[in-house]
C-alpha cells in the first residue's frame, strides 16, 4: 500500500473512534446522531480505500503517450453532486416561499421557517455552489496546467469530506444544532471538519499549479486561489469559537456585541465577494471563453480586475450595519468601498462580455453560450444595484426588507445559477467524452423557463421591499405612523406568492437541465477519440 | 492569457505581473497580503477603541434562565426574521423605541441583530405583552394576531429543558442550576440574593399552564427582559457621541 493511503486509514480509524466514544458519551440525540454518522462515515471511507486497493494499477501515470493523465473522477463526482444539492436546496427555498405566503405550511419543530432557512441557503450556496466550484476548479487547474492533479487519494478526500460538511451541516440545521451566525451556521465539529478539508483542497489546487507544464497560471486560477484562500481566512476569523463540551454540539462565539457583528458581516458580505464571486468569475474567465472559441478580451484588465476586486470587495462588510451601533467610521468606510466596489465589478462584466467579439452571431444558434453570456448581464445588474442600496439614504429604506432578498437572488439566480448551468452544460459532454449535449433544444427551454422565473422573483421582491419599506416610515397628517407592523406584513401576501411561483419556474428548467444530463450520460453518442475540444491554455 | 504575453514595452506594473503569474507561492502571499487589510482597518479598532462600546448603567450578563432562553430563540432561528438593532431612524424610534446602544448586546455571543424584519424587531419587546399572551403567541401566534406569518411553537410549553449554564463568577457558576428554579419561584429564599446578582432580573413562573419548567419559560423570560436593563430617563446620549 501506498503512504497516503496507510496514513489515511490511520487517521479514519482514529476518527472513527473518537466519534464512537463520544456518540457514547453525549446527552444529546442530534450530536449522538452526528458522531454516530462520523462512525459510519470513517468505516465507509476505509472499506472505500481498500477496495479501491485492491483494483487500482500499480502505478498512476503523469502522462500517457506524452498527453497528461487527467484525474476527472473526483470532477465527475462533483459535476453530479451538485444537480443533486440544486434540486435539493431549490425545492426547500420553494417550500419556506410559500410558508411566508401561507404560514399553516410550518411544521414544528423540524420544518419550521426558522430551521429551513439555514438549509435553504446552505443547501444551494455551499452544497450546489460549492460543488460546482471544486468540479469547475479541478477541471480548469488540470487543463490549463496541463498536469494531473496533484495527490494520490487527496482530491477524493476533499470532494468526499466536503459533501460530509454538507450532510452534517444540514441535517444539523433541521435537528436545531446551529450556531446562529447567517451563512456560518454550523456548529464548531463540522466547522473543524471543513477547516481540514478545506487546507486538503489549497494544497491539492497549489499543488498542480506547482507541476503545471505551462509558464503562466491562467487567470481562472488567481480567482480560484483567491476564492481557496479568502475563504479559510473568514471561515476561521467569523467561527472562533469554544465548545462547552467535546461531548456537546453548543458553543460560544468569542466575539460579542458589536464586534461580532462586524465579524460576522466581514465573512457574509466576502461569502458572497469570493465563494460567490470570485469562485465563479473563475469559471466565467475559462468557460466564456472556451465556448466562445475567442481568448480573453484583455489581459491587463484581468489584471486590474482581480487585484481591485479582492482588495475592495473585503471592506465592504459593514454596509450591512447601516445605522446600527456599529460606529460611524465604520459604516462610512463600507459603503465608500462598496460604491468603489462598482468599477472593478464592471471591468470584470466588460472583460465577459467583450469576449465574444467577433463571435456575437453564436447567441443566436448556441443556448449555452447564451446562458453564460446572461449570466454576466445579471452579474453586472446586481453589481451596480449593490452599491445603490450600500449608500446609507438607500440602505434606510430597504434594509430589513425584501428589496434585500430580491438583490441577492438576481445575483443568486442570474449570475451564480446561470454562470454554473452555462459551466455544466459544457462539462459534461467534456467529461462523459461525448459529442454534444442531448438536446440543446432542452437548453433554450431551460434558459427561458427559468428566466421568466428570475424576472417574476425579483420583480415581486422590489416592489415588496419598498412597499414594506415606504409603509413602515409613513405618517399620517396628524404626525403618527400610518401603519401597524402587522399591516405591512399582511400587504406582502400577493408578492410572497408571486415570489414562489417564480422559484417553481426556476426549478422546472433546472429539472430540465437535469434530464438532459442524465440523457447525455446515458445515451449521448461518444466523442471520437481526438475531438476533446482543444485547449487554449494560458499562452 | 490568449491576448499575449505582455511585450517588453508594457508598462510598469503590468511588465511584472508575469513574477505573480510564474510562481504560486508568490501569489499565494500576495493575495493574502491584499485581502487581509480590509479586515484588519475596520475590525481590530472596534477592539481597542473606547468609544465603540457606550459606558451605561444597567447592563449586565443574562441569567440561567434567561439564557436558556436565549439558546432557545438562536436554536430556533428566530433572528432570521426578528431584528434586535432599532436603528436610529425617525419612525423606527417611534415605533420600538430609544435607538438600540453597542451596550445593549455586549454579552451576546453571538449577536442577535438580524438582518430580515419578517416579523417586528425585538429589541425593546421586554414587559410590552403579558406572559399569557407570550405564551399564547407561541402556541399559536394566529389566535392572538390573525394575520401572523410566524410558525408555531407549541412544542416549547411542553419541551422540559435541560440545556443550562454559562460562566460568569464563580458564585454564579455554582448556582446556575439553582438559580433557573429561583428565578421561577419568588418565594423562594434565595430571591433576594439572586435579585441582588442579576438587577432587575424578573422572578415568576412564566409559563403559567404547567409546574413543570419548560422551554417556553426561558423563552420567554427572555423575550421579557430584552431591552429592560436601561433606564433611559437617566441615559445622557451627549455622553456617549461618537
Amino acid at each position: 500500500m501506498r503512504g497516503g493511503e496507510v496514513g489515511l486509514t490511520a487517521v479514519l480509524a482514529v476518527l472513527g473512534l473518537a466519534c464512537l466514544y463520544a456518540a457514547a458519551k453525549t446527552i444529546e440525540p442530534a450530536y449522538a446522531f452526528h458522531m454516530a454518522l462520523g462512525v459510519v462515515a470513517s468505516a465507509a471511507a476505509i472499506f472505500a480505500i481498500f477496495q479501491r486497493y485492491s483494483t487500482r494499477p500499480t502505478e498512476t501515470p503523469l502522462e500517457i503517450d506524452g498527453k497528461p493523465n487527467y484525474n476527472f473522477g473526483p470532477v465527475k463526482f462533483c459535476s453530479l453532486a451538485a444537480l443533486f444539492w440544486g434540486v435539493a436546496g431549490m425545492a426547500v427555498g420553494i417550500y419556506i416561499a410559500f410558508e411566508l405566503a401561507y404560514p399553516w405550511l410550518n411544521i414544528a419543530p423540524w420544518f419550521n421557517f426558522g430551521r429551513l432557512r439555514p438549509l435553504h441557503t446552505s443547501a444551494v450556496i455551499f452544497a450546489f455552489g460549492g460543488n460546482v466550484l471544486l468540479a469547475t476548479s479541478f477541471y480548469v487547474v488540470q487543463r490549463t496546467s496541463r498536469a494531473r492533479l496533484a495527490g494520490d487519494l487527496a482530491p477524493w478526500f476533499v470532494v468526499l469530506g466536503y459533501n460530509m460538511f454538507i450532510v452534517l451541516a444540514g441535517t444539523g440545521y433541521l435537528l436545531g444544532v446551529t450556531d446562529g451566525k447567517e451563512y456560518a451556521e454550523p456548529e464548531w465539529y463540522v466547522d473543524l471538519w471543513l477547516t481540514i478539508v478545506w487546507v486538503t483542497y489549497l494544497l491539492v489546487f497549489l499543488g498542480t499549479l506547482m507541476r503545471r507544464k505551462e509558464p503562466h497560471i491562467y487567470v481562472a486560477n488567481w480567482f480560484y486561489l483567491a476564492f481557496i484562500l479568502t475563504i479559510a481566512m473568514l471561515h476561521l476569523g467569523n467561527n472562533a469559537a469554544i465548545p462547552i463540551s467535546p461531548f456537546s454540539s453548543k458553543s460560544v462565539i468569542l466575539w460579542g456585541g458589536v464586534q461580532d457583528a462586524m465579524f460576522q458581516w466581514w465573512y457574509g458580505h466576502n461569502a458572497v465577494g469570493f465563494f460567490l464571486t470570485a469562485g465563479f468569475l473563475g469559471i466565467m474567465y475559462y468557460f466564456v471563453p472556451k465556448r466562445a472559441e475567442r481568448p480573453i478580451y484583455s489581459y491587463r484588465l484581468s489584471i486590474i480586475h482581480f487585484w481591485a476586486l479582492i482588495f475592495l470587495y473585503i471592506w465592504a462588510g459593514p454596509h450591512h450595519l447601516h445605522y446600527t451601533a456599529l460606529p460611524d467610521w465604520a459604516q462610512t468606510l463600507g459603503m465608500t468601498f462598496s460604491i468603489m466596489l462598482w468599477m472593478p465589478s464592471w471591468g470584470g462584466m466588460i472583460n465577459g462580455l467583450l469576449t465574444l467579439s467577433g463571435a456575437w452571431d453564436k447567441l443566436r444558434t448556441d443556448p449555452v453560450l447564451r446562458m453564460l453570456v446572461v449570466s454576466v448581464a445579471f452579474y453586472g445588474m446586481s453589481t451596480f444595484e449593490g452599491p445603490v442600496m450600500s449608500i446609507k439614504t438607500v440602505n434606510s429604506l430597504s434594509h430589513y426588507t425584501d428589496w434585500t432578498i430580491g438583490h441577492v437572488h438576481s445575483g443568486a439566480l442570474g449570475w451564480v445559477a446561470y454562470v454554473s448551468f452555462g459551466a455544466l452544460y459544457c462539462l459534461v459532454p467534456w467529461l462523459w467524452n461525448k459529442r454534444e449535449l442531448y438536446s440543446l433544444r432542452l437548453v433554450n427551454w431551460h434558459f427561458w423557463i427559468s428566466t421568466l422565473g428570475i424576472v417574476l422573483y425579483i420583480t415581486s421582491m422590489w416592489v415588496s421591499g419598498i412597499l414594506q419599506g415606504l409603509m413602515w416610515r409613513s405618517y399620517t397628517p396628524q404626525g403618527y405612523l400610518e401603519y401597524s407592523f402587522i399591516e405591512t406584513v399582511a400587504a406582502m401576501h400577493p408578492f410572497y406568492v408571486i415570489r414562489a411561483l417564480g422559484g417553481v419556474l426556476f426549478i422546472t428548467g433546472y429539472l430540465l437541465m437535469v434530464y438532459n444530463v442524465w440523457m447525455t450520460i446515458r445515451s449521448g453518442e461518444a466523442a471520437e477519440a481526438n475531438a476533446q475540444p482543444t485547449l487554449q491554455p494560458a499562452e | 492569457m490568449s491576448s499575449g504575453t505582455p511585450t517588453p514595452t508594457s508598462a510598469g506594473l503590468f511588465a511584472k505581473h508575469h513574477i505573480l503569474e510564474k510562481n504560486p507561492i508568490l501569489l499565494v502571499i500576495a493575495i493574502l497580503i491584499v485581502v487581509a487589510i480590509g479586515g484588519i482597518v475596520q475590525i481590530v479598532p472596534l477592539f481597542y477603541l473606547q468609544s465603540t462600546v457606550e459606558k451605561v448603567e444597567g447592563i449586565r450578563p443574562y441569567t440561567p434562565l434567561e439564557l436558556a432562553g436565549r439558546n432557545i430563540y438562536v436554536r430556533e432561528g428566530c433572528y432570521l426574521c426578528h431584528s434586535q438593532m432599532i436603528r436610529s431612524l425617525r419612525d423606527e424610534v417611534e415605533r420600538y423605541g430609544h435607538y438600540s446602544l453597542a451596550a445593549e448586546s455586549m454579552y451576546d455571543h453571538p449577536f442577535q441583530w438580524g438582518s430580515k424584519r419578517n416579523g417586528p424587531d425585538l429589541a425593546r419587546v421586554g414587559l410590552k405583552y403579558t406572559d399569557s399572551w407570550q405564551i399564547a403567541h407561541l402556541k399559536d401566534p394566529r389566535s392572538v394576531v390573525p394575520q401572523s406569518i410566524m410558525p408555531t411553537y407549541a412544542f416549547l410549553a411542553t419541551t422540559v429543558n435541560q440545556v443550562v449554564g454559562v460562566p460568569y463568577s464563580d458564585e454564579d457558576i455554582a448556582k446556575a442550576v439553582d438559580d433557573v428554579k429561583v428565578q421561577i419561584n419568588p418565594d423562594s429564599p434565595d430571591a433576594a440574593t439572586f435579585q441582588k446578582r442579576y438587577p432587575k432580573a424578573q422572578l415568576r413562573k412564566f409559563n403559567a399552564e404547567t409546574s413543570d419548567l419548560t422551554e417556553a419559560d426561558a423563552l420567554v423570560a427572555y423575550l421579557q427582559m430584552l431591552g429592560t436593563l436601561v433606564d433611559f430617563n437617566l441615559y445622557d446620549d451627549k455622553a456617549n457621541l461618537r
